[in-house]
């Protein structure tokens, strides 16, 4: 512990003059203003980014936005469209919340409630770390080699493998150490005492996990997989890989089961292929189909953020 | 316990849940002075580790039916780790092991084929820090009934649990509300409630009044001179004068220093009937502490 100097003394005059007079801390002012024109600028960034798509789209969405939702990808950027974009964005969303979430959300249950903290699991844990650091056209190659070459037979024979569903999987495989860490940094943030307030009543590990870490992790388990989920909606590179497209699809493609099997596009294939075009209609078409990607990500967020705060209130 | 030491490993945790074994209590309308004493934990030679490090060593100690028993000692003298024994708490600490014999009702707590979760139905706890679920106070009662399979009218559970627990009063018209919006006292109280609903023999108190205001701790006292009849208490507190005054038998802990390792391991200095051990105890240990000059 340090000692106060000797040589202050507490007469009442020094003791004034000590409290006395504002004292104008530079730094800390310094400091402040710095993070403020760090947060200021990335607001700056995001703003002319969406004023930027928004201006350029709002001829298209503010005219036919009807048609541009239902259309077709055709030649023409007057009447083009993106309802089979939409569609191949919708069922790759059905994949990664069929399979990535429950599958990532059980392997974080074990790695935190169940395995035992042995080197495996340390070893285990940091390579899931890894994984979720690696480039997703790497994921784009695993997805080629297995869904559309060696699984050919069960994801589309008739479109050489190249269909959402190879594209579902791959995603679905790309955001899964996304979801495995995030929940089990949510199951990590419950507090033992929980735990053991479950198991002195004579819970088994399995009731305590039910009834009281889940509710407890939920909201945050929930957060983070929809970020998973936005992340995968706007992935476009693993994609190019297993094979989406712009031509040669399906003219009745519609949202039933035997349209999986079909040649696919989604959202972010739509938006790369129309932006590489010159002519300055499909500039205008390719910010309203941004427009209308980001829309879809903000929406599925809004629902995620609703059933948290849903979750939460009953604590 | 050291903090990195988390609620892990399902070791020793049985997810099976055997039928429940009968234990014959001796009947509750013969007054305590003229009952035997029925031993409920006989413990001997005890010691638990937590990896390399010996937590506390060669316990030995008789705990008796409706008693309220009380340990006391300076803190870092494994009152704690000692008590998580009784429950089999300590399995989930991964790295604890506990080595010599805890006979329950002449039952080795520790054979391999002793189901920890049942240990627990009979054995509850009440923590240092009150910990309800974040539930309704009705939902907080009734969960350990319903997870022990009991049946029968959960209203008349919660109902007698809380009355028992000296809260029925206060809450009575809000059992829907979260038990978060309780004050300290009455969270601790739902806790003890939480813990007589599943109707166990023996309660685990680990420093429950720690928390409290001296109004708070003074209820959960009355409530815990109350259900003595009926329940076997262990208690451990850093409250010397709570010891006196509720303790039936008290048991004094002290710290020894390994010199080699520098560390702190918890010994039993003495165990006596809580009348002796403040007024004319054997040990001088016991009687610098309880007197004040040391811990």
């Amino acid at each position: 512990m340090a000692t106060p100097a000797k040589t202050l003394t507490n007469s009442p005059e020094f003791v004034r003059e000590r409290l006395q007079g504002r004292r104008f801390d530079a730094g800390g002012f310094l400091f402040r203003l710095l993070l403020l024109g760090i947060l200021l600028i990335t607001l700056l960034l995001l703003a002319v980014l969406v004023i930027e798509v928004v201006s350029g789209g709002w001829s298209v969405l503010s005219t036919r936005l009807g048609d541009f939702l239902t259309g077709k990808l055709v030649t023409s950027s007057e009447r083009a469209g993106i309802s089979q974009g939409l569609r191949g964005t919708f069922f790759i969303g059905v994949f990664v919340v069929l399979i990535a979430f429950p599958l990532g959300v059980g392997a974080a249950i074990y790695l935190e409630e169940y395995a035992p903290h042995s080197r495996l699991s340390r070893i285990i844990d940091v390579n899931i770390r890894n994984l979720a650091g690696v480039p997703s056209v790497v994921y784009g190659l695993l997805g080629f080699a297995i869904f559309v070459k060696a699984l050919r037979n069960l994801t589309g024979p008739e479109s050489n493998g190249a269909t959402v569903i190879s594209a579902g999987l791959t995603l679905a495989i790309l955001v899964l150490p996304i979801v495995i860490i995030t929940s089990a940094e949510a199951l990590r943030a419950v507090p033992d005492s929980l735990r053991e307030a479950g198991f002195a009543v004579g819970a088994t590990r399995w009731e305590v996990v039910k009834s009281h870490v889940l509710p407890y992790a939920g909201p945050g388990i929930l957060t983070g997989t929809v970020l998973a989920l936005a992340r995968a909606l706007g992935e476009a590179a693993p994609l190019i890989l297993v094979g989406a497209t712009t031509g040669f699809l399906s003219e009745g493609a519609g949202y039933g089961l035997s349209s999986l099997q079909e040649r696919f596009t989604a959202m972010p294939i739509v938006i790369y292929t129309w932006g590489g075009r010159p002519q300055a209609g499909f500039q205008n078409v390719t910010s309203a189909a941004i427009v209308v990607l980001l829309v879809v990500v903000l929406l599925a967020n809004t629902v995620a953020i609703l059933l948290r705060n849903k979750y939460e209130k009953r604590r | 316990m050291p903090p990195e030491a988390r609620l892990k490993s399902p070791r020793g945790v049985s997810d099976v849940k055997p039928p429940r074994l009968e234990i014959q209590r001796s009947p509750s309308d013969v007054p305590l002075t003229e009952r035997e004493e029925v031993p409920v934990f006989e413990v001997s030679d005890l010691s638990v580790y937590y990896g390399a490090f010996r937590a506390i060593r060669n316990i030995n100690i008789t705990v008796c039916e409706r008693q309220i028993t009380s340990f006391i000692g300076p803190s870092g003298c494994g009152k704690t780790t000692f008590l998580r024994c009784f429950n089999r708490m300590n399995d989930l600490v991964e790295i604890a092991r506990v080595e010599g014999k805890l006979m329950y009702h002449g039952v080795d707590l520790y054979h391999p084929e002793v189901n920890a979760v049942e240990v627990r139905r009979r054995v509850g706890m009440v923590f240092q820090k009150p910990n309800p679920f974040p539930k309704s106070i009705y939902d907080n009662i009734t969960f350990g009934p319903k997870i022990a399979g009991i049946k029968g009218d959960m209203d008349e559970i919660v109902e007698r649990s809380l009355r028992r627990a000296a809260l029925w009063d206060e809450v009575k018209d809000r059992l829907k509300a979260s038990a978060m919006g309780l004050s300290g006292g009455q969270q601790q109280r739902l806790c003890i409630a939480r813990a007589l609903a599943v109707d166990p023999e023996v309660i685990l108190m680990d420093e429950p009044c720690s928390a409290l205001d001296p109004m708070a701790t003074g209820r959960i006292e009355d409530l815990m001179e109350e259900i003595k009849s009926e329940y076997t208490i262990i208690i451990v507190t850093h409250n010397m004068q709570q010891a006196a005054r509720v303790s039936d038998m008290c048991a004094f802990f002290t710290a020894e220093v390994n010199e080699t390792s520098d560390t702190r391991t918890g010994i039993l200095v003495e165990f006596d009937k809580t009348e002796k051990m403040f007024s004319n105890p054997s040990d001088e240990r016991t009687e610098n502490y309880v007197t004040g000059r040391f811990g």
